[in-house]
């Protein structure tokens, strides 16, 4: 493997983490959508140069799926989703951007510390490649974790989903009917919660989900 | 010979950053002014403004300390040793095993510390709240810079500014995300502690928003001049920084012949003309941000020298 083919795999998965803070400091919906729609251009990427360093062509498909259905279709959804329930000016609470952002950096730290040792027989590449997935992945639940808006709960979703697809396309030979069936699940998903989303809001006039905690029939 | 040679890069370089350093601040004001379609002041004004204000009679209030006096000076002299130490024309000089990241960093630590004290002498309100701010502003400033610097060191196995040079210089260094993101973070911090527009305006004397501009508030005449140069040098020190690591094509090594020099000064010279230039456009495009946060923005660069650490640590396997 020549230096520039790590180099560039180096660069697209570092740039998925990058964008990962970069959502994370988001405070509004719509450049929220916006950073996840260049998220998934950055997996669509980082997805086809795998393809072309492992001369695995299936992985191109997964590219594609990934660029039409989580850059353009599911951010245009979400957009159109948030008009219509007039959420779009709302600026949502975050519990503090300068946490979030020290929480996201130990998660990085501690996946890259986990990440090394254990795979300390892979190749270079398959190493960095999982420890920039698992960040990924962490990112995401971290996301879920700290935003109360649902809308942005369902990014965070697919963030992970995103970390999930880097993980799989680095370590080779994910076949390629799995990945089509993950991207359909994660449509069905995107629809599940969209109902969801409309189910909540007719009963309790927001997306808040804390507004469902009232509703929590154990309470200590 | 050798010697003799050597002594004169290095006194033309401490020149030449003396000489530019009106010019950068000039450059990227006409800039400014013409992008707001005003005609502005001719690009020699700071040269202008520097005279007239060394001429003057400098008013000192009555109940300032020698160490008002004194910190003008301290503050033009800590500024011009690290612009002298930058990168600018010619890497390897003869103090290069001085101009060290983090004795530059602790250069201009050691100015901003004057002239907050300076400005907390007097004892009027304006100099209070400017301390109090500069020092927040620096606090989360100084480890970003200090991130930028161990990520480089990382990279170069050592904070000699001529041998990260070296490093950036070779084909070896290959395409890195790390640098990519200290760049991003060192043109942040940059902008926040030069005192321009997203963190400072420095071209304004609103008490709301002002930082820089009510720390000096009190100084005059000769004073003014040696602070407003040291501000001067602290742009282009900024500017040689990101363009001598970042952009280092066409600088002269040691050892080359004479025209390497000359060819070194004309590619310094542009690369600063693009740097006010790009410095003039984005100020006029962004709007000051509430001081409130600043420590978020800065936040964001000190997160992206972490992150570039973090990154060259996972690709270290590979180096």
């Amino acid at each position: 493997m020549s230096s520039l083919d790590f180099d560039v795999a180096h660069l697209l998965s570092g740039l998925m983490v990058l964008v990962c803070f970069l959502m994370l400091y988001q405070d509004r919906l719509y450049s929220l959508l916006n950073t996840f729609a260049l998220h998934a251009v950055v997996l669509a990427l980082a997805v086809a140069w795998q393809a072309y360093i492992q001369a695995a062509p299936h992985l191109y498909v997964t590219a594609a799926i990934a660029l039409l259905f989580k850059g353009g279709f599911i951010p245009i959804a979400l957009h159109r989703l948030i008009r219509r329930m007039e959420i779009h000016r709302e600026v949502e609470i975050v519990g503090g951007v300068g946490v979030t952002m020290l929480f996201g950096l130990a998660l990085v730290a501690l996946s890259i510390s986990v990440m090394l040792p254990v795979t300390s027989s892979a190749g270079t590449l398959a190493r960095e490649d999982l420890a920039f997935a698992l960040s990924v992945v962490l990112l995401g639940l971290l996301m879920m974790i700290t935003r109360r808006n649902a809308v942005s709960q369902v990014v965070g979703f697919m963030t992970l989903e995103n970390g999930l697809v880097l993980a799989a396309t680095g370590a080779k030979g994910m076949p390629l009917v799995v990945e089509i069936s993950v991207a359909f699940s994660i449509l069905i998903a995107f629809i599940v919660i969209g109902i969801f989303l409309f189910r909540i809001r007719e009963r309790f006039d927001t997306v808040d989900v804390s507004a469902l905690d009232t509703f929590r029939g154990d309470r200590q | 010979m050798a010697l003799i040679s050597d002594y004169l890069v290095q006194g033309v370089q401490m020149l030449l950053v003396l000489a530019l350093a009106p010019l950068v601040t000039g450059v990227v004001r006409k800039v400014k002014a013409r992008l707001l379609r005003r005609r502005g002041a001719s690009v020699w004004q700071p040269y202008r403004d520097l005279l007239r204000l060394i001429r003057k009679e400098a008013v000192i209030a009555e109940n300032a300390s020698w160490l008002f006096r004194a910190a003008p000076y301290l503050i033009f002299a800590a500024t011009w040793v690290a612009a002298s130490l930058a990168p600018t024309f010619a890497s390897g000089l003869m103090f290069s095993w001085a101009a060290d990241l983090i004795a530059i960093v602790a250069l201009l630590g050691s100015a901003r510390f004057f002239q907050t004290l300076a400005g907390l002498d007097i004892g009027t309100s304006f100099g209070g709240i400017g301390s109090s701010r500069e020092v927040m502003i620096a606090s989360l400033a100084e480890p970003a810079l200090l991130m930028v610097a161990f990520t480089l060191s990382l990279l170069a196995h050592s904070t000699q500014l001529s041998s990260i040079i070296e490093v950036t210089q070779s084909p070896a260094v290959g395409l890195r995300i790390s640098l990519a993101m200290v760049l991003v973070s060192l043109v942040l911090v940059a902008l926040a502690e030069n005192a321009r527009i997203p963190v400072d305006n420095p071209a304004t004397h609103l008490e709301l928003t002002m930082v820089h501009e009510a720390m000096v508030l009190e100084y005059s005449g000769r004073h003014l001049a040696m602070i407003e140069f040291g501000a001067a040098l602290k742009l282009l020190l900024y500017m040689s920084l990101i363009g001598g690591i970042f952009v280092p094509v066409g600088m002269a090594r040691s050892g080359d012949p004479w025209p390497a020099y000359f060819v070194g000064m004309g590619a310094y010279v542009a690369k600063l003309g693009v740097g006010a230039v790009a410095l003039g456009v984005f100020e006029t495009a962004i709007a000051k941000m509430r001081v409130f946060r600043v420590p978020e923005f800065l936040g964001g660069a000190l997160m992206l020298g972490f992150l570039a650490i973090l990154l060259l640590f996972v690709s270290r396997g590979h180096l």
